[in-house]
C-alpha cells in the first residue's frame, strides 16, 4: 500500500532537490508537448492533403469504361467449348459511354442504406474560343447542390457564386487558370464550340480554384441540363454517378456490388488514390516514432536524476531502513518520486502541447493552391493527449523502476559501517 | 522482573571477501529488561559487526538471535523491518538524521511508520520526548541546522518514539566532545533509572563503559568477559 507517509517522504526528497526535479519534469513536459504538437500538426497536414484530393473524390464512381468485351462470340459456341481459342487484335467496340437507365440507378442508389448521397455528372469536351485561338477544355455538368453538400464544391469557387449556375441560364464557372487565359471576368460571356461544331455563348458566373493547376487549366463547370443541351442529348444522359458513403471503408465492397447489380464499372476511392492512404499512414508512423523517441530520452533523464538522488540519499535510505522501513517501502518511495515527475511533467506537457497547437493553428499560412486554408492545419484529437499522458507515466515508471529497485536493495549496514 | 529481552546464542560470522575471515565466534549472552549494558573492545574486535547482527540489519550469520523471545532466523526482510521499527531504537555515531525534514518530523517518522497512534498523537508524543531531552525549542528547525550534540539528542528522541524494547547505540558519543558526551550519557542513565529502558551500547570509550551497569568486553571476535 502506498500511504500518506510514503508520499510525504517522497515529497520531501523531491523538494530537497527541486531544481533537479524540475529539470527532470521539464524533460517530460518538453517531450509530451512536442509529441502532441507534432502529432496534431501531422494529423492536420494529413487531413489537409486528404481534403485536397479525397474530400472531392467520390467514394465510389459508377461509369462506363471503354474496353474490349470480356466474352467473345466464339466462346459462347458449344461446339468449341472445350477448345482453346486463338483470337488476335481484339478492339474495343464503339460502346456507349453514358450510363444506361441512369434514372433508375439513381433511384435505387438513393435507397441504399450505406449511401450518404450521390451526384450525377457528365462531361463534354469543348473548345473555348478566344479570338482566333481555340483552347481545349472540359465542361463538367454537375448538380451544384449535391456537389456542394457532398464534395465541398462551393469552397473552391473563389469568385462569384456556385449557386448562380442554377439561377442564371447558360452560365458557366471557369477554372481560374482557364479564365486567366481567356481573359474572362465574372459577368463576361465566353463562346464554346462543341466537337460537333455547334457554338454556345455562356456567361461566366464564377472562378473555380482546386489547388491543382492542371485541373484549373482545363476544367469548367455548368449544370447537368446545360451540358446535356451542349451535347444535344436527352435529359437522362449522364456519364457518371458519384457516390459518397457513410463509411469510406465500405467503398471497395460496395463498388464491387454496384458494378455487378448495375452492370457498369465502379471504382472505389481506395483503388483510385492508393498513394494517399500510404502517405498518410507513413507520416503518422514517423510522427509517432519521433514522439516516442522524445519520451524515451526524457525517461533516460529521469533515470539519471533518480540514480543520482539515490547516491546522494544513501544515508537517508540507510536510516529509513534502520528505523523500520522495509525494502519495499523504499522502493515505493522512489517509484512515487518517478511517477510524480511523470504526472506533473506530463500534465504540464499536455497543456503546453495544447498551447503549441493553438499557436500553430493561428499562424497565417496561405498558398494559392489551397484557397480554403488560411492558417497552418492542426488536428485536435483527444486520443493524442491520452496516449501522451499514458506514455509519460509508463516511461517515468520504467525509468524509476531500476533506481527504485537499487534503492530498496541498499544494505544499511554497509552505509552505516562505511562512515 | 528480570525477563530476557535479547538473547544471542552461539553467533558466528565470517567475512568471505577476499578470504574467509572469522569475525565473531560463539557469541552467547543475554540482556535483561532494564539493563544498561555496554560492549567494549578495541577497534576491529567485531563489536559493531555484532551490533548490526543484534539489530537484525545484518542477517548473514550463524547461530540464534532472539529478541523478545522470538527467533529472528528465517524472518522475511519486511518482518525484520517491522521488528526494528517496533522493538529497537537506534542511536548511531553519526547522528543520521534526515536533512530534508524538520527535527520534529525526524522524531515522528518511525512512529508514523508504526501507525500505532494517529498522526496528532505521534506528534504529541514526539514533542514530549523532545521536551524530556530539553530540546523542544528545536522542533520546527531543519535537521541540518542544529549542532552535533543536539542532533544526537534528537536521534535519541527518535529512538524512543515507539517505546522500544531496547535501545542500541553504536558509539553514540564517539563523535561528541566531553560536555555533550556527558549529556548523552546522563540521558541514557536517566532513561534506565526512571523508565527502566534497556540499553545496549557499543563503545570504545572506557570512561563511558565504566559508568554502565554491565560491561561486555570483546577481543578478536570473542567475548572475554561479561
Amino acid at each position: 500500500m502506498i500511504n500518506k507517509l510514503i508520499i510525504s517522504v517522497a515529497e520531501s526528497l523531491l523538494m530537497a532537490r527541486w531544481r533537479q526535479t524540475l529539470v527532470a519534469a521539464l524533460g517530460v513536459t518538453f517531450s509530451i508537448a512536442m509529441f502532441i504538437a507534432l502529432l496534431s500538426f501531422m494529423a492536420g497536414l494529413n487531413d489537409l492533403l486528404d481534403g485536397l484530393i479525397l474530400n472531392r473524390t467520390p467514394h465510389v464512381r459508377i461509369f462506363n469504361e471503354i474496353k474490349p468485351s470480356t466474352s467473345q462470340p466464339i466462346e459462347r459456341d458449344s461446339v468449341y467449348a472445350n477448345a482453346h481459342h486463338f483470337i488476335h487484335s481484339i478492339k474495343s467496340a464503339n460502346s456507349r459511354q453514358w450510363l444506361y437507365n441512369s434514372g433508375a440507378i439513381i433511384q435505387a442508389l438513393k435507397k441504399e442504406e450505406q449511401v450518404l448521397g450521390l451526384s450525377p455528372k457528365l462531361t463534354a469536351q469543348v473548345f473555348f474560343n478566344d479570338g482566333s485561338v481555340e483552347i481545349t477544355g472540359v465542361i463538367n455538368g454537375i448538380d451544384v447542390n449535391a456537389e456542394t453538400k457532398l464534395f465541398h464544391f462551393s469552397d473552391y469557387v473563389v469568385a462569384g457564386s456556385g449557386a448562380d449556375l442554377t439561377k442564371i441560364p447558360n452560365s458557366i464557372i471557369l477554372g481560374i487558370e482557364l479564365a486567366g487565359k481567356l481573359l474572362a471576368n465574372v459577368g463576361d460571356v465566353v463562346v464554346i464550340t462543341t466537337s460537333k461544331g455547334e457554338q454556345f455563348p455562356l456567361k461566366v458566373v464564377g472562378y473555380f480554384q482546386s489547388g491543382l493547376k492542371e485541373v484549373d487549366r482545363t476544367q469548367s463547370y455548368a449544370t447537368v441540363g446545360m451540358v446535356q443541351k451542349i451535347l444535344n442529348k436527352p435529359n437522362d444522359y449522364i456519364t457518371e454517378i458519384q457516390v459518397k458513403l457513410k463509411d469510406v471503408n465500405q467503398a471497395p465492397a460496395l463498388a464491387k456490388k454496384f458494378s455487378k447489380i448495375y452492370e457498369t464499372d465502379a471504382e472505389d476511392i481506395q483503388t483510385a488514390n492508393m498513394q494517399f492512404e500510404t502517405g498518410s499512414s507513413l507520416r503518422t508512423l514517423i510522427s509517432y516514432a519521433v514522439g516516442i523517441v522524445l519520451l524515451i530520452v526524457a525517461g533516460f533523464g529521469i533515470y539519471n536524476i533518480l540514480n543520482m538522488m539515490i547516491y546522494e540519499k544513501m544515508d537517508s535510505i540507510a536510516i529509513l531502513k534502520a528505523t523500520g522501513f522495509s525494502g519495499s517501502d523504499v522502493n515505493k518511495i522512489f517509484s512515487v518520486i518517478a511517477l510524480s515527475i511523470g504526472i506533473f511533467g506530463g500534465i504540464v506537457g499536455l497543456i503546453t502541447g495544447f498551447v503549441l497547437c493553438y499557436i500553430i493553428d493561428h499562424i497565417p499560412f496561405s498558398t494559392p493552391s489551397l484557397p480554403t486554408i488560411t492558417t497552418y492545419p492542426v488536428h485536435y484529437n483527444p486520443a493524442f493527449y491520452i496516449i501522451g499522458i499514458v506514455f509519460s507515466l509508463v516511461t517515468t515508471y520504467l525509468a524509476g523502476w531500476l533506481p527504485a529497485r537499487k534503492a530498496s536493495k541498499i544494505d544499511p549496514v554497509i552505509i552505516i559501517r562505511g562512515k | 522482573m528480570s525477563d530476557i529481552v535479547l538473547e544471542a546464542r552461539q553467533i558466528n560470522k565470517s567475512f568471505h571477501d577476499p578470504v574467509t575471515t572469522r569475525v565473531l565466534s560463539d557469541i552467547t549472552f543475554s540482556v535483561n529488561r532494564g539493563e544498561f549494558v555496554s560492549i567494549t573492545g578495541k577497534s576491529g574486535c567485531g563489536k559493531s559487526t555484532l551490533l548490526y547482527i543484534l539489530s537484525t540489519m545484518d542477517t548473514d550469520y550463524e547461530g540464534e538471535l532472539l529478541i523478545d523471545q522470538m527467533s529472528m532466523r528465517n524472518k522475511k526482510e519486511a518482518d525484520l523491518a517491522l521488528v526494528r521499527n517496533q522493538k529497537i531504537g537506534f542511536v548511531f555515531q553519526f547522528h543520521y538524521l534526515l536533512n530534508e525534514f524538520s527535527v520534529l518530523r525526524n522524531v515522528m517518522l518511525p512512529g508514523l511508520k508504526l501507525k500505532k497512534y494517529s498522526e496528532e498523537e505521534v506528534e504529541h508524543r514526539a514533542m514530549q520526548k523532545l521536551k524530556m531531552l530539553g530540546i523542544e525549542h528545536l522542533a520546527r528547525k531543519k535537521a541540518n541546522l542544529v549542532s552535533g550534540g543536539e542532533k544526537q539528542r534528537i536521534a535519541i528522541a527518535r529512538a524512543l518514539i515507539n517505546d522500544p524494547l531496547i535501545i542500541m547505540g553504536d558509539e553514540p558519543t564517539g563523535n561528541l566532545d566531553k560536555k555533550n558526551s556527558d549529556i548523552v550519557f546522563n540521558i541514557f542513565q536517566q532513561l534506565t533509572e526512571e523508565f527502566r529502558q534497556t540499553m545496549l551500547i557499543v563503545t570504545h570509550d572506557q570512561s563511558f563503559a565504566d559508568r554502565t551497569e554491565r560491561i561486555i568486553e570483546m577481543q578478536d571476535g570473542r567475548i572475554i568477559s561479561q
